[in-house]
């Protein structure tokens, strides 16, 4: 790891936001996994907390933090380091921190709690959120000046990922009930990050039976090694994406 | 070593410098001055890559600061107003400036260093410095690398009569080893042991770009004060 990145991990590291972030979130996980015997349930349960939390505290983290280090990136550009190296190098320091806060809080306990088989997908699916999250997070940090406002828009992408997406799909659902519009739906909730890792998650514990018509779709989609590689290669481009926009517009930006 | 070529920088729609063209040569020292706002910080950024360029060039040792990063190398920046990551000691913020350049200089340059006495406060942290001190920290880093060009942006606001000494004195010391060094300064009597040439900025334009000789000649006054005042009085002929 470099030195920038690696400056940057240990700050974040030292930072009690996000200490007190990962106990929160080992608190979460033991007690949900502790109070059920059921792994299944017990993963679901956590699931769904972990696909509210996660991206909720990984956004706002990272946006304050993008702010608060404008003047480090100022210092570190008189210097001879190239632009993208530096905008680069605050990216990989936040998601390792963000990664290695939920692997600790989350990770350990679905570790002695419950089983690797059942729980090896919410820890994937968890550690791509925090590195998702925090890659939209430079992308609306770098969008404006205005601390408020980038903070602002960080919050607005996390409700629209985490809660107005669902909406409207539930929206269009209604409206064209009459319709075989499955297909178009499992696409469409396949392109937000959120909706994905539940359905990635769902798939991996045999409960989509659960859902129905949709879940035997899914089923059909993304339950075959292949829909798992395309549900990656989604949650990858998720993660790529942003940060390379944001890059672009670092590039451009004048101090 | 540094030209500047037809710089013409925007922002939105304000023209913080238009159409300018100016060339520094190694061992000279240059005083960019002008009234606020002049486009002087905007200058000093564009050097060293803060800005990004749209219209013109810049070259430093022939190189041009757009294709690549290397050149900063060579240039140690002292800033207006210093801005260091808050939670940092004075010594982590040294430290981590040198390794970061670590393998392009191994040798440097702790003069400064010892003179300001910043040992002694090592362990403060970055935000509770003073003014002053936070302007010493500035000082120190653009120093310690020999760096063949040295930019300084009002060096001597907010320090004490003695630091500026000391300053100073290192600022003649740089120079006389054949390096480059540009200063801006509102306090023109300071200067004028320093420098050697003068840039005269306004709206962001070049007016004046001569030598202090030349300047103290054409204008008959014995300093760079003097000469600057009679320029203005000129102007507004």
């Amino acid at each position: 790891m470099n030195k920038i990145a690696r400056f940057i991990l240990f700050d974040i590291l030292k930072n009690k936001t996000i200490i007190l972030y990962t106990v929160l979130l080992f608190i979460i996980s033991w007690s949900v996994l502790g109070l059920e015997s059921n792994f299944t349930k017990a993963t679901l349960s956590l699931l769904n907390i972990v696909l509210l939390v996660v991206p909720l505290m990984s956004v706002i983290f990272s946006t304050i933090y993008v702010y608060n280090s404008s003047q480090f990136v100022e210092l570190l550009l008189s210097q001879p380091v190239p632009r993208s190296k530096v905008w680069f190098n605050i990216f990989l320091g936040l998601s390792t921190a963000l990664v290695l806060a939920f692997l600790l809080g989350c990770g350990i306990p679905i570790l002695l709690y419950s089983s690797i088989e059942t729980g090896m997908s919410l820890i994937i699916t968890g550690c791509f959120l925090s590195v998702i999250f925090t890659s939209l997070a430079m992308l609306a940090a770098i969008f404006s000046r205005d601390r408020a406002k980038g903070i602002g828009i960080a919050i607005f992408l996390w409700i629209f990922f985490a809660i107005i997406y669902d909406g409207i799909l539930l929206v269009l659902i209604f409206q064209f009930a009459d319709y075989p519009i499955e297909g178009i739906m499992a696409t469409l909730t396949a392109i937000n990050p959120i909706g994905l890792s539940r359905i990635f998650v769902l798939l991996q514990l045999d409960v989509a039976a659960m859902l129905g018509y949709a879940g035997a779709v899914f089923q059909q989609v993304f339950g075959s090694g292949g829909g798992m590689g395309i549900s990656l290669v989604i949650l990858s481009a998720w993660a790529i994406v942003p940060f390379v926009w944001s890059l672009i517009k670092f590039n451009r930006k004048n101090l | 070593m540094i030209e500047i070529k037809n710089l013409t920088k925007k922002f939105n729609k304000f023209t913080a410098l238009n159409d300018v063209n100016l060339s520094f040569q190694k061992g000279h020292s240059i005083a960019l001055i002008g009234p606020n706002g002049c486009g002087k910080t905007t200058l000093i950024k564009c050097i060293l890559g803060l800005n990004v360029l749209e219209t013109g060039d810049i070259t430093v040792n022939n190189e041009s600061v757009k294709d690549h990063y290397k050149y900063r190398e060579t240039i140690g920046y002292m800033p207006q107003i210093g801005r260091y990551p808050e939670n940092m000691t004075i010594e982590e913020t040294i430290k981590m400036i040198r390794n970061i350049r670590k393998n392009h200089n191994t040798e440097v340059d702790t003069e400064l260093l010892e003179a300001f006495e910043l040992e002694k406060i090592y362990g403060k942290k970055m935000s509770t410095l003073s003014g002053g001190t936070t302007q010493k920290v500035s000082a120190v880093l653009a120093f310690m690398f020999n760096p063949t060009t040295i930019i300084l942006d009002e060096p001597t606001a907010g320090l004490d009569p003695l630091a500026s000494e000391i300053l100073k004195n290192k600022i003649i010391k740089e120079k006389n080893k054949g390096k480059l060094v540009i200063i801006t300064s509102h306090l023109l009597s300071e200067l004028d042991d320093i420098i050697s040439e003068i840039v005269f900025m306004n709206e962001g334009k070049v007016i004046v770009h001569q030598s202090v000789d030349d300047l103290k000649k054409e204008t008959n006054t014995g300093k760079i004060s003097e000469g600057i005042v009679a320029i203005l009085k000129e102007m507004k002929k």
